[in-house]
């Protein structure tokens, strides 16, 4: 390991004072000259920590107010800048006990415009429908009973008077679909829909103007709110799995210490920081940015990036890549724009190259659009030129023949695909699964192949302490209370293998090397090799016992060094998935980028016969297209900023939420948790799915075999249309529904489980949830 | 039935008016937060 130590004065600055957080970039302006501040709160899961935390920081001097949102977990602050300093607010919310970190709010997602424009359309058409609705059993029951002509126009005149401005609002977004559909010269569900409701309404005016016993109103009206229900509750999935995952990246701190022209440390988000800045990088700290080291050694761990698991070094002038993981040096970074020939430049191009060569995938719904239209068109069509020739005048066949539209419009088959999609979509969320792809459900359920990244994905993204049974438990005791002084990731690894809870004392940090502290009375090193004086022999061998592990020494006073091992290990359910989705029928493949006596180790335990070893992203991808040549759908599985290019070239990917923001942008999906079971859940849930939508597609078919003829018959009458219609509806929505027997999640699975923290008796929770 | 003249359109007016409530409270962001909203309620800020 490296001794070369950083600027004196730069460690001085780490040790004495934390760097002043930048706070205007991270609130912004309220009214009165207040701020607004959004935090990301970890362990918020009931009332009983809304009050908590509402009452701990309403109390604060110059906080006006403090509401916290249960549904998405996090806190929105309105402070007065003269009065309260909002560090106050971050150490007053960890000592409620609920750390919290801002949001940077350039990020922030505006509540989604889509759902709640979905959200009005609904309201307006809900009030269209059931109003109308009112009039038209009026008509219904007086064409049978003995309603005045004079009164059922005036009854369908009111009708009309409220159907088409409704229609005109809620109909737009279907609009706006099918126009911008025909524009690229497809077909999708929109186009039957818009065509349908236009027709019905077109209709329903006729007959009104001609005094005729029935119009359609109704019909057009109940079929947009049926449609923009589901289309609602599809958007809110979406919005609901974003919201998470943006919380979750907060939670992940990407903040940057910025050096200042006047050597000041300013905490700044991420996305502040411009080419050309410099940056810190404390020990144990992630790299937040791609740069060029400018002073400072130290060793990284750069597994998030290429999955080798063995630090590198870097000293003044190497490129260092945002994710790695720093260790017991502290690095000034100039900050680069990817430029040409570094390693991200490198990744983005691939991932550019994959996602333009990604064949569109047909979605099950515009394939079903696809034979649907053409079938129904052409059955009115015929409708209108069959009752033509059987003599019947030219309106009353135009009118049998917008009946058949009517009846076939696509309320089964529109709601038979979201309604399935959207149960899915819960049940995955519910099982830590969280969607960035609306159709990424379709996919997975087609996969016969699944390949796994290595590092991170199915070990653990922390090492462990290989062994720990060998090591004396005092002395493991003892190196891991001077572990706990320091920031290094292995370190922090030991700490917690030892179960530190009291760090030693006296602690002094020799950057680059390790640290130095008093426990039970005798001075105790913790460092690298070189730091503790392990002597050459011992090195050699301990690195032929553990090829692929890193080493962490400790060494009391002039006593023999003891050396851990610390490396990645399995999942704790590794095992039991890769066995589990075997017996589901897929063909299981590891694709790393770490050396091959690491991959070759972890494939013979998991008795993976197929694996590649040292792949470079664009190998990966190359894996990926002969498997895809073989007539394979393959699922990938990676955690790396290396797999992100492949992760976006499979027909399905997924990406653990530990993993590089790049990888997991270009994934379908990610899942939560140290686990790996919920690539089997989402590959179970896809499958029953994909069943689900199936079957309410011939459920459709046979609704409209049924309804078709009646129509063609002439026997359709706007009451046969309101019944058929809300039935069918009805029928698919309660199939989609029995999606909720699969995949039970087996505890509680909201991301923060610290329900055991909260002072509510179980019963509340339990009514609550 | 004359009377329908009167009684339909007020009807109508009634159901408009639960319209614009509707989109109030979504104007007024009363759906962001459907669970503490539940809680809020039962909340004893005085202690």
């Amino acid at each position: 390991m490296s001794t070369l130590a950083s600027e004196p004065g730069m460690v001085a600055a780490v040790a004495a004072t934390p760097p002043r957080r930048d706070w205007d970039a991270f609130t912004t302006a309220d009214a009165d000259g207040r701020r607004r501040l959004m935090l990301a709160v970890e362990g918020i899961t009931c009332a009983a920590c809304m009050g908590d935390i509402e009452r701990g920081l309403g109390r604060l001097d110059g906080v006006a107010s403090a509401r916290v949102n249960l549904a998405n977990r996090r806190v929105a602050v309105v402070y007065d800048p003269a009065t309260v300093d909002p560090d106050a607010i971050l150490a007053r919310m960890e000592a409620l006990h609920y750390p919290a970190r801002p949001f940077d709010p350039t990020g922030i997602a505006r509540p989604s415009e889509t759902s709640r424009r979905l959200l009005r359309c609904l309201g307006v058409s809900g009030f269209g429908a059931m109003n109308v609705m009112l009039l038209s059993v009026s008509v219904w029951s007086g064409n049978v009973t003995d309603i005045t002509p004079e009164t059922r126009d005036f009854f369908h005149w009111m009708s009309a008077l409220v159907a088409i401005p409704c229609v005109a609002y809620a109909a737009a977004p279907f609009y706006e679909s099918a126009i911008a559909a025909i524009r690229r010269r497809a077909v999708n569900m929109d186009v039957p829909i818009t065509i349908g409701v236009t027709l019905a309404m077109g209709l329903s005016l006729v007959n009104t103007l001609t005094h005729a016993h029935e119009a359609f109103f109704d019909s057009a009206l109940m079929l947009l709110f049926f449609l923009l229900l589901g289309r609602f509750l599809d958007e809110n999935m979406r919005r609901r799995t974003a919201v998470e995952a943006e919380t979750l990246a907060v939670l992940r701190a990407d903040s940057a210490v910025r050096v200042e022209p006047d050597g000041g440390l300013v905490e700044v988000p991420v996305s502040r920081v411009r080419p050309g800045d410099r940056v810190l990088v404390r020990p144990g700290e992630k790299v937040p940015v791609d740069g060029r080291v400018e002073t400072g050694a130290s060793e990284l761990d750069t597994s998030l990036v290429t999955g080798e698991t063995v630090p590198a070094r870097v000293g003044a002038g190497d490129m260092v890549h945002a994710g790695t993981v720093n260790g017991f040096g502290s690095l000034t970074v100039t900050v680069t724009a990817a430029a040409d020939g570094t390693l991200v430049a490198e990744i983005e191009r691939l991932i550019g190259e994959a996602e333009s060569a990604k064949s569109a995938h047909l979605r099950l719904a515009d394939k079903a659009a696809r034979l649907y239209a053409p079938v129904v068109h052409s059955a009115a069509a015929l409708t209108f030129v069959g009752w033509m020739i059987a003599g019947l005048p030219w309106n009353d066949s135009l009118v049998i023949a917008i009946a058949v539209l009517i009846i076939t419009c696509p309320c089964a088959l529109a709601l038979a695909i979201p309604a399935v999609q959207v149960v899915a979509a819960g049940r995955l969320f519910r099982n830590g699964v969280l969607l960035n792809a609306g159709d990424a459900i379709e996919r997975l359920a087609a996969v016969d192949t699944i390949v796994f990244d290595k590092t991170g994905t199915l070990t653990t993204p922390e090492p462990t302490l290989v062994g720990p049974d060998a090591v004396d438990a005092d002395v493991l005791r003892r190196a891991a209370a001077v572990a706990l002084a320091s920031r290094h990731p292995l370190a922090r690894a030991l700490a917690k293998a030892g179960g530190a809870v009291k760090p030693a004392e006296q602690v002094t940090e020799h950057p680059g090397e390790g640290v130095e502290a008093m426990v039970e009375g005798r001075t105790a090193r913790l460092g690298s090799l070189d730091f503790c004086a392990v002597s050459q022999v011992r090195r050699l061998m301990e690195q032929s016992l553990n090829p692929t592990a890193s080493f962490i020494a400790y060494r009391e006073g002039a006593a023999e060094p003891v050396v851990f091992a610390l490396a990645q290990t399995l999942k704790a359910d590794a095992k039991a998935t890769v066995a589990a989705l075997r017996k589901l029928g897929c063909a299981i493949e590891i694709l790393s980028g770490d050396r091959a006596e690491a991959v070759a180790e972890v494939a013979r335990v998991l008795h993976v016969d197929e694996w590649i070893a040292e792949a470079t992203p664009a190998s990966k991808i190359a894996r990926l297209n002969a498997l895809k040549a073989a007539g394979r759908t393959v699922l990938m599985v990676g955690d790396g900023l290396n797999d992100a290019p492949s992760l976006a070239a499979a027909p399905v990917s997924l990406s653990p939420v530990s993993g590089a923001h790049l990888a997991q942008s270009a994934a379908d999906a990610v899942f939560l948790g140290e686990r790996l079971a919920p690539v089997r859940v989402a590959l179970e849930v896809a499958r029953a799915a994909r069943r689900l939508m199936t079957e309410n597609l011939w459920i459709a078919v046979v609704y409209n075999a049924i309804a078709v003829p009646v129509a063609v018959a002439g026997h359709v009458t706007p009451l046969v249309a309101a019944l058929a219609m809300s039935g069918s509806s009805l029928i698919v929505t309660v199939n989609a529904l029995r999606l909720r027997r699969v995949a039970r999640p087996a505890a509680p699975a909201r991301p923060a489980p610290a329900a055991e923290a909260c002072p509510v008796p179980a019963t509340i929770r339990e009514t609550a949830r | 039935m004359s009377i329908l003249v009167y009684l339909v359109p007020i009807a109508l007016s009634l159901g408009l008016l639960g319209l614009a409530g509707f989109l109030w409270s979504l104007r007024t962001n009363q759906y962001e937060d459907l669970d503490g909203a539940a809680w809020r309620a039962i909340q004893d800020d005085d202690l």
